[in-house]
């Protein structure tokens, strides 16, 4: 009996700048299994369809339950973590490509470094002052406070970047995850005290205002985060900082 | 010393190694934080339920004093008491500093922090951000250090790996090597002191709860540079899990904290859709046996309970190893709020609704209790001297250890929801005594001769050189799959010598197939097999570490459950007894017809395995082996006495 087997396509590239080429691959169907499983297989053997040996692909990942965003890549063309990737559902052959929109490092793995930049340019921090003893936070109401969770489940993984039409891998634009950032901090009792900086951060060029209201960036998110709410609610709040901004000047 | 700033290198982005990296920082040190990948993608992320604080919201009488006994007995008694009694004190102080941090923290009515329950107690004392607490409280710790790096006083370096500790002549860890997997680059970092906060070995069973990175190499390196390792057999298994290919995803605690039941069908041929079970042909086997803790006993002894049902009973559902895991009774709303994201990850990768349908689960490997053996300065209070230069330090001098890597906390078994109080704990804690440790120094770091890091650095080089060369015939990851398999056939919940000696030749086996392997890339750039091929060698250790320690320590304690040395507790046994007989003991007062039949005996044996095991487990390497030796555990405060939960 010949065991039933997945083909999957893989995009690959040695190098930052070398080219890109196809390989495919033929793995074990086992139950359950997802996009990380059958990368897994290729490890275990690393023996193209043509039956030639080559390097293991390589990609990242580290949860594999959907909570760190390590393993974001295109999946047949749909950009998703590839742990949540279910063989079942996915249409044969699987295309496994790297993200488009971030340098390619290797294989699957892109450098997100301008994701991680990003928050330093927000401030996307509370600026406490400092992790002595000196009591409770802030009395919240619950429906504040879940209404952030929401917002702060962002795993960075990019998906919304990559989808984005405004984004691109060499402009400036800050993107749906880092306006969002500025809301969840700008929402928080203390986090607002450091509001004006954010806010004239997203001004100018890359900024808000470059947004071009595709909305697809909420279609992707696999966190369910809302975030053309977010970008809305963030242009609203600019809109007055740059008002305020001009009586104060 | 005094007038230099200090510099430490921290491996690690977690809970504990941020929260160290944010201490030091505020406290004028320089920090360098090596991380295996970007920071905000470490295994903290994955802890679900939330994180334990005895600050008595819901005016139970909840005291930091409970929830030290709590956690002590639910240890089995075998952590040192001082420090745990430390950390439970210092609980309550560290939820207010997170929350002050934005942590979006549930909360009750008034806009207070709200509180849940958790296993191995009977109070509400456990804070959480929905279902991914774990996750809230790194990103929250990761904001602060990325504040500091953007104001010059931390630097990051992502993507690298650690390899291991500089030591100079005297033995004294002096710097760190490491590994730029990008460019492959080896070099030395020198630093005052080097901290390892690297986390568990979960992947030394191949498949179980923890990520990717969870390899434990960092620590075994150490070990192989002469650290001590202990308690390495007590390795916790998850009751709740769902089952997977290339992992087993963790099923939180905190669905049982928020009622969620755990059942099998009565009947085994019982193969009807679970909702169409009527109450009364559904087995709650925890709750019928453990009425007073019910669902929320500790983590091994729900383990062992389903072990019995699946494989003595034979009862897991349609004859599999799987047991429902029940929240069907609970609104949707409730959940949503509550437990939203994982329950998502369970209908993500199941394809069904837990709102709806009973979820399938099985116990998964996920924590380990043992870890780097690290030192502690007792106060005369019963609590820990902050200052004390010797908190978290391993045996090798100026090399430390914290969070999940370190050994002191949990004893014999984890409470849920102690792990990331003792790893934020523990970051924060041993700031001041790193400092302290850096005054005190003779030498600095910069009149080490240049030639202790070029060797160090030369022997790295060419180890990796070697892995390049090797070119025989077994696939690493084959191999680490075969590891994984021994382990968790002969190395989990219910343990036996012939198993383990079974298991101890397995991988003597593996360790010998190892040499054969084939390093499958040998390029120069990003290319992680070489790092795989190291990190599975210090895998094989770490395992036979595991293994011998297992195989020698003949007694029932905690998660190590050997049914050959059970002790056998009468069921009306009352662990108040015991207390009153060590009394009369000590009074020569002990007369059998004071304790209905068969306590005394029972006491007897107890006290006995106690003063032969009531030790600490401890691994060093010699001659390719472990050599494990026993030391006193620090027992000061409470006294050990049987753990009873119904």
């Amino acid at each position: 009996m010949t065991e039933k087997t997945i083909t999957i396509k893989v995009k690959r590239q040695d190098k930052p700048k070398s080219p890109s080429y196809w390989q495919t691959f033929e793995v074990p169907d086992k139950p359950f299994a997802n996009v990380i499983s059958c990368l897994m297989e290729v490890q275990k053997t690393p023996t193209t369809r043509d039956g030639k040996t080559v390097s293991p692909v390589t990609w990242d990942c580290n949860c594999l339950e959907e909570v760190c965003g390590s393993c974001t890549m295109l999946i047949n063309g749909r950009v998703q973590q590839a742990c949540t990737a279910l063989v079942d559902n996915l249409e044969k052959p699987i295309v496994l490509e790297p993200m488009s929109k971030f340098p390619v490092i290797r294989d699957l793995q892109v450098d997100r470094e301008r994701m991680f930049d990003n928050l330093k340019k927000v401030k996307a921090w509370i600026e406490i002052d400092g992790s002595h003893d000196i009591g409770e936070g802030p009395i919240m109401p619950d429906q504040d406070r879940a209404k952030r969770y929401v917002m702060s489940e962002c795993m960075t993984c990019g998906c919304c970047l990559e989808a984005c039409p405004q984004f691109t891998i060499d402009n400036s634009f800050l993107g749906a995850s880092t306006f969002n950032q500025v809301r969840l901090f700008n929402l928080h009792p203390s986090g607002e005290m450091g509001k004006e900086d954010r806010l004239n951060a997203i001004m100018g060029e890359g900024g808000i205002t470059d947004c071009g209201n595709a909305q697809v960036c909420v279609e992707v998110c696999p966190k369910n985060i809302p975030l053309t709410e977010s970008i809305a609610d963030i242009s609203r709040q600019t809109t007055w900082q740059m008002i305020k901004n001009l009586l104060t000047k | 010393m005094k007038n230099r700033k200090k510099k430490i290198v921290i491996v690690g982005g977690g809970l504990a190694g941020l929260a160290l990296a944010m201490k030091f920082c505020e406290r004028n040190g320089e920090v360098t934080v090596v991380s295996y990948q970007s920071l905000k993608r470490s295994h903290s992320v994955c802890a679900q339920g939330g994180i334990n604080a005895a600050i008595d919201a819901k005016n139970e009488g909840d005291t930091p004093e409970k929830h030290f006994y709590d956690t002590i007995k639910g240890g089995d008694f075998l952590a040192h008491q001082p420090l745990v009694r430390d950390m439970c004190y210092q609980g309550p102080t560290i939820i207010h500093l997170m929350d002050r941090m934005g942590v979006a923290f549930n909360r009750t009515g008034e806009g207070h922090l709200d509180f849940r329950r958790f296993g191995g107690t009977l109070y509400n004392r456990t804070a959480f951000a929905g279902a991914t607490t774990g996750q809230q409280l790194v990103y929250a710790l990761d904001e602060q250090v990325r504040r500091h790096v953007h104001d010059g006083s931390a630097k990051t370096l992502e993507w690298h790996e650690y390899l291991g500790a500089v030591l100079d002549s005297e033995g004294i860890c002096r710097g760190a090597v490491i590994h730029d997997l990008r460019t492959d680059e080896i070099y030395t970092l020198k630093a005052d002191a080097v901290v390892l906060a690297t986390g568990g070995p979960g992947q030394v069973y191949g498949r179980s709860t923890n990520s990717v990175v969870n390899t434990g190499a960092a620590a075994t390196t150490a070990y192989m540079q002469g650290a001590k390792f202990a308690n390495g057999e007590f390795i916790q298994i998850h009751p709740t899990a769902i089952p997977g290919q290339d992992k087993l995803r963790l099923m939180s605690e905190s669905a049982r904290g928020e009622g969620g039941r755990i059942w099998v069908p009565r009947d085994a041929n019982d193969n009807r859709n679970p909702r169409e079970i009527p109450e009364n042909e559904r087995y709650y086997f925890l709750e019928e046996k453990y009425p007073l803790f019910k669902n929320l006993v500790p983590r091994d002894v729900a383990c062992r309970e389903i072990y019995d049902i699946v494989y003595n009973q034979n009862l897991g559902i349609s004859g599999d190893p799987m047991v429902y895991l029940d929240l069907t009774h609970k609104s949707k709303e409730f959940l949503d709020n509550r437990l939203g994201g994982i329950l998502d990850i369970y209908t993500k990768f199941t394809g069904v609704d837990p709102r709806v349908t009973p979820m399938k689960i099985f116990p998964a490997v996920h924590y380990s209790m043992g870890g780097l053996w690290t030192d502690y300065g007792p106060d005369s209070h019963g609590l820990i001297d902050h200052g004390s230069p010797k908190n978290q330090m391993t045996s090798i001098q100026g090399l430390y250890a914290a969070g999940e890597v370190d050994y002191q906390y949990h004893g014999a078994n984890r409470l849920g929801a102690n792990s990331l109080l003792s790893c934020i704990y523990t970051g924060l804690m041993m700031a001041r005594g790193v400092m302290n440790y850096v005054d005190s120094l003779e030498k600095s770091v910069d009149d080490i001769p240049s030639t202790i890091f070029d060797d160090a650095r030369s022997h790295w080089e060419s180890r990796f050189n070697d892995i390049k060369n090797m070119n025989g015939s077994e696939n690493p990851h084959k191999l680490h799959h075969e590891l994984g398999d021994i382990m968790l056939a002969n190395v989990l919940i219910v343990r036996d010598n012939k198993s383990l000696e079974k298991a101890s030749h397995a991988i003597e086996d593996i360790e010998t197939r190892f040499k054969d392997v084939k390093c499958l890339d040998t390029t120069d750039w990003a290319n992680p097999s070489p790092s795989f091929i190291n990190q599975l060698y210090c895998m094989i250790h770490l395992s036979k570490i595991i293994a011998k320690g297992a195989l020698m320590r003949d007694e029932f304690r905690g998660s190590h459950y050997k049914p050959d040395f059970d002790l056998h507790q009468p069921k009306d046994f009352d662990p108040h007894e015991y207390i009153d007989y060590l009394e009369q003991k000590q009074y020569g007062e002990v007369t059998e017809e004071k304790f209905p039949s068969g306590h005394l005996d029972y006491m007897k044996r107890f006290q006995e395995n106690n003063e032969k095991w009531l030790k600490t487990t401890v691994a060093q390497y010699k001659n390719n082996q472990p050599e494990i030796t026993y030391e006193e555990v620090n027992t000061s405060l409470v006294t050990p006495r049987p753990r009873k939960y119904d």
